[in-house]
């Protein structure tokens, strides 16, 4: 099989684009339903043929035969920026057919369907297919990235959406919403801060004395293992008691349920990771490196700080991302336990069989997983050593 | 064993649990046996990492041949994003679409324990030294012996860690789907925790966490038998 | 045994092999030599079809290697490399036994056979059978590779660059073990390498590749004594260190007793560089040897003039 830059047409395109069609032959772009309640029906395309935009079927003109063109720079770029313009044209299509329709029947529900999410995820994934092309760097292939959906969100700020269910969703309990941001946010902090300071100094510790190491990883490999759920629900008990039993403990919050035994519980699953990485980024420094730096005079702690921990912070910034991206996730369900956040919108929404509300609280989610991923990524390729 | 004992016993312990918590009446959970909330929860487990792992290794074979290798860079980007979504959260969106019970749960557990299969089976691939499949194809073996007598065994340590990760996530997320309306071992914990019956928590708890634990250590076993060829020491 | 015709070889269009003819002889131990990106490995692995050429044709036996299912003729072929390539989740015997179990050979005649060359290849089968490749140290495991390589007892024997990756010692033992193995059991051996030493030790024929071309060749010794080209001269002068190291030692350190040639003699105390001198002079590649008295003491091998130099290191 030749290899990927020899052969003639782009296999991975002609892929993306059939899914595309097969998505949209299969699936409802937009669903309709009376009211927030009931369960919506397709809207046929008959319903959204009005809506057909240029910015709908210039970039599918454009897309549809890219996958034939001969792979180079110029075809990755019309291809990046079609799939961008594609899902704009398609949100902004979504925007207007909403709007029509609530102009029909002001309690109506205009939804995206299936067939919306698939093509928001491919187009996402064609152009991130041709950008990793284009920008072999990480660095300036973020930025791009960035330059590519920003229009996406100016789209979203503009208004023009605000009919669509989610958004409704939204407008109808934006204060809710602001508080399981900010929430989700301390429960976030309040889980990291404390785990850094206290998972660096230990992975340091661990890293010099092996017999430490040990033990610790057995400890934190079991705590990791115990699912949230029942980390959580196991620390009821003892939290509880522990704010009857002194009650200036009650006064600052700590009790059997709500924030304080969920940050405690994200805190040592976050040990983990946060550790680990520790560990292992000054286990990758060379150790000729070291030895160059001893033999040059440097006292211990000036090679910790000088030589170490610079060489070990590409993974040690790397285990934060991890630890974020998966405390975020796990806070969601510590709105069992009733810590507030997204999941809190989450369950109620999953309660009342409203999926537009369970995705006001997926959506932010998995947004703020994907924004802190893509941060931290960002710092880490700055780190990069350039050849 | 221990577990299985402590999900026969749990009535047993019906004093204990009135003596901590001497306001509840009913202090241990009742609507199901524990016996069977187990062996539902580990139903429900099996149920989808078997279809996991048939399809994450077989997919990871898939982007590793060369008809399949243009793929890959593709579907690591899919993955990365799809590790993003918190298991919960494929939980919470399956339900309302596919309505509620053990369906949606199982449809959601496979596809998030997916991830870490394929991952593993990806990079258990690459562990396999060049020099190893070239001399296997040097010597005469065939594509698919190559496959099942040296890459599939070279990597099966890694694949094996993958369906690890995946399957003690899928544990805790089964945990979960008892929101959804599925009956595991999470509905005691769920109903206590909605009925302030801090006891039911506990139960369920403890029998979650101690599952979890004891898959974990089979895995540990198995993995310490399958890499027996690489001698002592194997990474955290 | 194999027969090349103007086979050629592109990568991204520019030419790896170009338009090479070449025999291998039965029973010959022939050496493709030459700098790094010659072509060697690309001849080598045409053979059994690792690479497929682009042009011209190959036979094997007689019959075109297009002809033969590709596992068929590697199972005829034995095949190491430089990186050996060892299974790592395997037991030395169950490697060295990978291809007589693949062509369903009997339990106890696979057994036979893997005794058989372990002992041949000096790895004691009651200490080594049962180890993992990570419990061998690099020579050992090369000694594996070269048995698992002969295991089924091919027709011929591809090897690239085997002791490419070991140290001068263990190197020489394994060289000397390679040269005895297809001295006694006079099977085709085709090897890469580019250490001329090496190829200068062991070869009975040499090709001296360049730029996947032919530059020259010949037995060891027409390449010494007549350098074809100005490249051939450069190559072949690289190994002025060696022939210098010849110098000091005797010719009787190296005298194979009980042969008895005809014809002008050495005398047992000259040097081996002199030796060498009368090698390439007479364009011969054994010489009868005489004592200080004048009594016939036997017979120099070429071949072991380059193992002395070897010894000498
Ligand atoms: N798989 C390959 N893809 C592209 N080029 C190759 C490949 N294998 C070999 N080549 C090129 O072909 C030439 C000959 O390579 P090779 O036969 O390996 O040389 P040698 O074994 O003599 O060092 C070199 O220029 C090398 O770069
Ligand atoms: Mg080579």
């Amino acid at each position: 099989m030749p290899p990927f830059s020899q052969r003639k047409h782009d296999r991975v395109l002609l892929a993306l684009t059939l899914l595309m069609l097969a998505s949209l032959y299969a699936w409802p772009l937009l669903t309709w339903a009376p009211n927030r309640l009931l369960t919506g029906h397709a809207l046929p395309w008959s319903r959204l043929a009005n809506g057909w935009h240029p910015l709908l079927w210039l970039p599918g003109m454009l897309l549809l035969p890219a996958w034939a063109l001969r792979p180079r720079r110029l075809v990755w770029l019309a291809t990046a920026l079609a799939a961008a313009a594609l899902l704009a044209g398609l949100c902004g299509l979504a925007g207007a057919v909403a709007a029509e329709e609530a102009a029909r029947t002001p309690f109506g529900r205009t939804s995206f369907g299936a067939a919306f999410w698939s093509m928001a995820l491919l187009c996402w994934l064609t152009a991130a297919h041709c950008l990793t092309r284009l920008f072999p760097r990480h660095s300036s292939r973020s930025i791009a990235h960035l330059l590519l959906w920003a229009p996406l969100g100016l789209l979203l700020a503009s208004g023009r959406m605000d009919e669509l269910s989610v958004l409704k969703e939204y407008a109808n309990r934006q204060d809710v919403f602001d508080d399981a941001l900010w929430r989700h946010v301390q429960i976030l902090l309040a889980t990291l801060l404390p785990a850094i300071a206290t998972g660096w100094p230990l992975g340091l510790l661990a890293f010099r004395r092996p017999a430490l190491r040990q033990a610790l990883f057995a400890v934190l490999n079991i705590i990791q293992t115990i699912p949230s759920i029942a980390l959580f629900g196991l620390l009821i008990a003892p939290l509880a008691w522990l704010a009857q039993t002194s009650p200036w403990l009650a006064r600052a919050g700590v009790g059997g349920i709500g924030m304080a035994p969920a940050v405690i519980a994200l805190a040592l699953y976050a040990l983990l990771p946060i550790v680990r990485s520790m560990v292992a980024g000054l286990e990758q420094v060379p150790a000729a490196v070291v030895e160059a730096a001893a033999g040059m005079g440097l006292s211990q702690r000036q090679i910790l700080l000088r030589v170490e921990l610079p060489l070990a912070l590409p993974v040690v910034l790397a285990g934060i991302r991890i630890t974020a991206v998966q405390t975020v996730g796990m806070a969601s369900v510590a709105a069992l336990i009733g810590a507030g956040g997204f999941g809190a919108i989450m369950f109620q929404g999953l309660a009342g069989s409203a999926l537009d509300l369970v995705l006001l609280g997926v959506i932010p989610v998995v947004a703020l997983a994907v924004v802190l991923d893509a941060l931290f990524s960002f710092f880490e390729s700055l780190l990069e050593i350039r050849p | 064993m221990a577990l299985l004992a402590l999900a026969l016993g749990m009535p047993r312990l019906g004093p204990l649990f009135s003596a901590l918590y001497p306001e509840l009446d009913r202090p241990i959970y009742q609507q199901d046996s524990f016996v069977d909330l187990l062996l539902a929860h580990i139903a429900m487990v099996l149920g989808s990492s078997v279809p996991a792992v048939a399809l994450g290794v077989g997919a990871g074979i898939a982007l590793t041949r060369p008809w399949g290798r243009e793929f890959r860079p593709l579907v690591e980007t899919a993955v990365a994003i799809g590790q993003t979504f918190p298991p919960v959260a494929v939980l919470a969106v399956a339900a309302p679409l596919i309505g509620f019970g053990v369906r949606p749960a199982l449809i959601a557990l496979l596809l998030y324990g997916l991830l870490p299969i394929l991952q593993g089976t990806l990079a258990g691939l690459a562990t396999v030294p060049a020099a190893s499949r070239e001399a296997a194809q040097g010597l005469g073996m065939s594509t698919r012996g190559i496959l099942w007598r040296i890459e599939l065994p070279l990597a099966a340590p890694v694949i094996l860690a993958g369906i690890r990760t995946s399957v003690i996530i899928n544990i805790g997320t089964a945990a979960i789907a008892s929101t959804v309306g599925a009956k595991t071992l999470g509905s005691p914990i769920i109903v206590g925790l909605s009925g302030f019956n801090s006891a039911y928590v506990i139960q369920g708890a403890l029998l979650v966490g101690l599952l979890a634990i004891v898959a974990d250590q089979a895995f540990e076993r198995a993995a310490r038998r399958l890499g027996h060829w690489r001698g002592a020491g194997t990474a955290v | 045994m194999i027969e090349f015709s103007r086979v050629s070889k592109r990568y991204h269009g520019s030419l790896a092999v170009d338009a090479l003819d070449l025999v291998v002889g039965e029973g010959q131990f022939t050496v493709l030599l030459g700098t790094s990106g010659s072509g060697k490995s690309t001849t080598l692995k045409m053979i059994n079809r690792l690479v497929e050429r682009d042009e011209g044709e190959i036979r094997f036996a007689g019959r075109d290697v297009r002809h033969f299912e590709p596992q068929d003729l590697r199972r005829r072929m034995g095949y190491a490399i430089q990186s050996v390539g060892l299974f790592p989740h395997w037991t030395v015997e169950k490697n060295i036994a990978t291809v007589p179990q693949l062509l369903g050979w009997s339990y106890a005649r696979t057994a036979a056979r893997v005794h058989e060359l372990m002992t041949m290849l000096q790895l004691d089968p009651g200490r080594f059978a049962r180890r993992y490749p990570h419990q061998l140290s690099g020579g050992q495991q090369q000694r594996v590779g070269v048995a698992r390589a002969l295991a089924a007892d091919p027709e011929i024997l591809l090897m690239d660059e085997p002791f490419g990756a070991l140290d001068p010692v263990t190197r020489a033992a394994l060289q000397t073990e390679i040269g005895r193995i297809h001295r006694q059991t006079g099977r085709t051996v085709v090897m890469v390498t580019h250490d001329l030493d090496e190829a200068l030790g062991l070869a009975t024929h040499i090709v001296l590749m360049n730029q996947g071309r032919i530059e020259q060749q010949g037995t060891p010794l027409e390449i010494l004594s007549g350098p074809a080209s100005d490249f051939v001269r450069d190559f072949v002068g690289r190994s002025d260190i060696g022939i210098r190291l010849l110098a000091l030692e005797r010719v009787a350190q190296h005298t194979r007793t009980g042969e008895i040639l005809p014809g002008e003699p050495l005398l047992s105390h000259n040097t081996l560089r002199e030796a060498l001198s009368a090698f390439v002079a007479r364009r011969v590649d054994r010489l009868p040897v005489v004592d200080e008295q004048g009594c016939p003491a036997g017979t120099l091998h070429f071949s072991d003039l380059i193992d002395a130099r070897h010894d000498a290191r």
